[in-house]
C-alpha cells in the first residue's frame, strides 16, 4: 500500500513542482466536470483556457484581469510569510476605491496632472487604513486578525452601497446605484491603444518588484520571513512581534488599496456597488500557487485571471453559470495544498506484510 | 416597549441565533479535538443550497435537513483529508474551503435561485406556549429551534461527562500522550472534523429552509465567520456559545427592527446593517484582550498538525 515517509528535509524541487502538478490536476478536474455537467470536455477546454488567449485583445484583456489580482496577493504575501492573515484585502480593495473615488469626484472640474497621483496615494491610504483597524486591535488587545479582517469586508460592503446609493450617486444615473463617470483625467490612461489595458498593469508590475526587494532585500523584510517561520528566533532576536504584524497588515491593505483605486480608474471609470468582485479572496488563492514569492505571484495571477474570463466565455458559449470560475479556484488551491504534502514526505510502496 | 413586541423580537432573536449555535457548537467539538476549520462559511453555504434543492425537489424539509448535513459532511470530509491525511496547513486549507464552498454553492444553486419553499409551520408545544411574554416567542418555535437547544445538552454532556467526551479532549490538549495511551488521533480528529461540518451543514440548511425559505448567492452572509468567532468568544465553553448566539440575534434583530419600525430616524439603513459585524468586532476584542484567559481555554494542539509516528 502507499505509504508517506518523512524526508529528511524539504524538497525544494517538489516545492517548485507542485504549483505545476496542482495545474495539472486541476485541468483533469476540469475535464471531468464538463463532461459530468454534459458538455464535450474538448470544447469545454477550448472554450474556457484557450478562447481567451487567441488574439492579443485577448491577452490585454487577460493582463487586466490580472492586474488587481497581483497587486493584492503581493500584499498579502509579504504578510503571510510573517504567519499574518490578512483575509480582509476585499475589503481593503474597497476602501482604496472609495478613497480614490472620493478625490476623483471632489475634484471633478480639475484636469491638472497631479490628480491621479492624488488618488494613487488615497487608494493606497484607504486600504491601509482599514487594514490598520485589524493591525490595531490584534497588538493593542490580541485580537485575531483573519476574523477582524473578514469582519470588515463585509462592513466595506454596506458602506460602499450606502455611498453609491446615497451621497455619492450620481444623480442622472436613473438611480442605478453608481456614481457619475469619472473625467479623463481622473482615468488611467491606456497602455495599448485599441484595448483596456491600463497604465495600472505597469503599477503592478512596480509593485511586484518593489515587494520581491521588501522580502528579500530589506532588513524589515528579513525580520518579517523569520517572525514567520521561527517565532521563538525572533523573539530572541529581539524582533518586535507588533511591528510585523503593523507591517504585514499594512503594506497588504495599501497593495489592496491600489488595485482598488486601479479598478475605478481603469476599466469601471467609476465607483459602483459591484466593484469588489472577489478580488481580494482570490488573491488568496494567488498568493499561496505563486508560493508567495513575486515571479510566482505573477504567473499565478496570469492563470487566476484566466480562469476569471474563462468562466465569462463558459457563461456566454456554453451556458453555464460564470461562478465555474470560483469551482476551478477552489479546486486549484485544494490540489496545491494537497501536492505539498510531498515536499515534506515521499511516497513509497510498501507491501504489506503476510 | 409593548407585550406584543418584546414577544415578537424576542422570537425573532431566538430564530436569528439558531443557526450560529448549531453551527458554533459543531464547530467547537472539531475545534475541543485540536482541529481549526475555518471553513465554516463554505460548509453552511453548500448545506443550505443542498437542503434547498433536496426539499424544492422532494417536498419534503426533513429530507433537506440531511441533504444539508451531508453536503456540510462531505466538505469537511475534504478538509479532513487535506489537513488531518496529508498534513496541510489548517488555516490555508480551511480558507479554501470557505472559497471553495461559496463558489461551488453559488455554482450549484443557480438553477434555485427565485423559486420560493413554502414556509415550514412552526411546531407548538402545547401548555408552556400559552405562558404570557415569552410562551409565543419560545415554545412556538422551528423544530430546529428545539434541537439547538437540545444540541446544547448533548454537547454539553458529552464534553464534560461522558468518556468519549474526555478522550477528545485529551486529543486536542495533547495529541502525543493520546495517541501514547493507545487512542487513535486521527480517527477522532476526522470524526470531529465531520460532527463540525454536519452542524455547519444544519446551519447552513436552516437558513434557506426555514429562516428566509429560498436561496440565494452570498444568503450565509458571513455567519459561519461569526460563528468562529463565537467560539473564540466563548473561550470553547458551550454555555457561553448560546449566550454568545443570542447576544448577535439580538443586535442582528434590533437592526432590521429599527429598519422596520418606521421611526424616522435619519440613519442609513447600510450602515445599521453593518451593526452585527461590528458587534462581532467589539466582543472579539472585548474577550481576546485578555490573553491569559485565552491561552487558558483554548485546546493546546488547536491548529497544529500532528501525525502519530508510525
Amino acid at each position: 500500500m502507499l505509504e508517506l515517509e518523512a524526508r529528511a528535509e524539504p524538497s525544494r524541487l517538489m516545492s517548485c513542482l507542485s504549483p505545476l502538478l496542482a495545474v495539472a490536476l486541476m485541468l483533469a478536474g476540469g475535464l471531468l466536470v464538463f463532461s459530468a455537467l454534459g458538455k464535450d470536455p474538448g470544447e469545454g477546454f477550448r472554450v474556457f483556457f484557450l478562447n481567451p488567449i487567441k488574439d492579443l485583445y485577448g491577452i490585454s484583456e487577460l493582463l487586466l484581469k490580472a492586474t488587481p489580482l497581483m497587486l493584492c496577493a503581493i500584499g498579502l504575501a509579504i504578510g503571510f510569510r510573517a504567519n499574518i492573515w490578512n483575509i480582509g484585502a476585499e475589503g481593503q480593495f474597497m476602501l482604496g476605491a472609495v478613497a480614490a473615488t472620493g478625490i476623483a469626484l471632489h475634484f471633478d472640474a480639475s484636469d491638472g496632472a497631479l490628480l491621479l497621483p492624488a488618488m494613487v496615494v488615497a487608494g493606497a491610504l484607504g486600504g491601509a487604513a482599514w487594514a490598520a483597524i485589524p493591525a490595531l486591535l490584534r497588538t493593542r488587545f490580541n485580537a485575531n486578525e483573519i476574523l477582524v479582517s473578514l469582519m470588515l469586508v463585509y462592513v466595506a460592503q454596506l458602506f460602499v452601497s450606502w455611498l453609491v446609493f446615497g451621497p455619492w450617486m450620481d444623480p442622472d444615473g436613473f438611480n442605478f446605484p453608481q456614481t457619475r463617470m469619472f473625467g479623463d483625467a481622473a482615468l488611467l490612461p491606456a497602455l495599448l491603444d485599441g484595448t483596456r489595458l491600463h497604465l495600472g498593469f505597469a503599477l503592478a508590475i512596480t509593485v511586484l518588484v518593489a515587494g520581491h526587494a521588501f522580502m528579500n532585500r530589506s532588513h524589515a523584510g528579513f525580520r518579517m520571513r523569520v517572525a514567520g517561520q521561527a517565532p521563538d528566533a525572533a523573539r530572541y532576536a529581539g524582533f518586535s512581534a507588533a511591528r510585523t504584524v503593523w507591517t504585514g497588515l499594512l503594506l497588504g491593505g495599501a497593495a489592496a488599496g491600489l488595485a482598488g483605486m486601479a479598478e475605478v480608474a481603469g476599466p469601471m471609470g467609476q465607483l459602483t456597488d459591484k466593484v469588489g468582485s472577489g478580488y481580494g479572496f482570490a488573491a488568496i488563492i494567488v498568493a499561496f500557487v505563486g508560493r508567495l514569492n513575486a515571479f510566482g505571484i505573477f504567473l499565478a495571477s496570469l492563470l487566476m485571471a484566466l480562469l476569471y474570463i474563462g468562466g465569462e466565455q463558459a457563461q456566454q458559449y456554453l451556458n453555464l453559470p460564470s461562478s465555474i470560475s470560483m469551482v476551478f479556484q477552489g479546486m486549484l488551491l485544494f490540489f496545491l495544498l494537497g501536492a505539498d504534502v510531498l515536499i515534506n514526505y515521499r511516497l513509497r510502496l510498501r507491501r504489506r506484510a503476510g | 416597549m409593548d407585550a406584543d413586541l418584546f414577544t415578537s423580537m424576542l422570537f425573532a432573536t431566538v430564530v436569528a441565533g439558531t443557526p450560529l449555535i448549531i453551527t458554533a457548537l459543531g464547530l467547537l467539538v472539531s475545534e475541543k479535538a485540536g482541529v481549526l476549520n475555518l471553513g465554516a462559511e463554505g460548509m453552511m453555504a453548500m448545506g443550505a443550497v443542498a437542503a434547498f434543492a433536496a426539499t424544492h425537489h422532494s417536498g419534503a424539509p426533513l429530507l433537506g435537513v440531511l441533504a444539508g448535513m451531508g453536503a456540510g459532511m462531505a466538505m469537511a470530509l475534504l478538509f479532513g483529508v487535506l489537513t488531518l491525511t496529508l498534513m496541510a496547513n489548517q488555516v490555508a486549507a480551511g480558507l479554501a474551503l470557505a472559497i471553495f464552498g461559496v463558489g461551488l454553492a453559488a455554482f450549484v444553486g443557480k438553477p434555485y435561485e427565485a423559486i420560493a419553499l413554502q414556509a415550514v409551520p412552526p411546531i407548538r408545544i402545547p401548555f408552556i406556549a400559552d405562558l404570557p411574554l415569552v410562551g409565543e416567542a419560545l415554545y412556538n418555535q422551528q423544530a430546529l429551534v428545539y434541537f439547538s437547544w437540545a444540541l446544547f445538552w448533548a454537547v454539553l454532556w458529552f464534553l464534560h461527562r461522558s468518556r468519549a467526551g474526555l478522550v477528545l479532549r485529551a486529543v486536542g490538549e495533547s495529541p502525543a500522550s493520546a495517541h501514547a495511551i493507545g487512542y487513535p488521533v486521527i480517527r477522532i480528529r476526522y470524526l470531529a472534523v465531520l460532527f463540525g461540518g454536519a452542524m455547519a451543514g444544519i446551519g447552513g440548511a436552516f437558513l434557506s429552509v426555514f429562516y428566509t425559505p429560498m436561496w440565494a448567492e452570498g444568503m450565509v452572509a458571513g455567519r459561519g465567520w461569526i460563528a468562529l468567532a463565537l467560539v473564540v468568544f466563548a473561550t470553547w465553553r458551550p454555555l457561553r456559545v448560546v449566550v454568545g448566539a443570542y447576544l448577535f440575534g439580538g443586535v442582528m434583530i434590533t437592526q432590521l427592527f429599527i429598519q422596520g419600525s418606521g421611526l424616522q430616524i435619519d440613519f442609513p439603513s447600510q450602515l445599521l446593517s453593518s451593526l452585527p459585524y461590528w458587534a462581532t468586532i467589539v466582543v472579539l476584542v472585548a474577550i481576546s484582550r485578555n490573553a491569559g484567559a485565552i491561552r487558558l481555554n483554548s485546546p493546546m494542539s488547536l491548529g497544529k498538525p500532528y501525525r502519530p509516528d508510525a
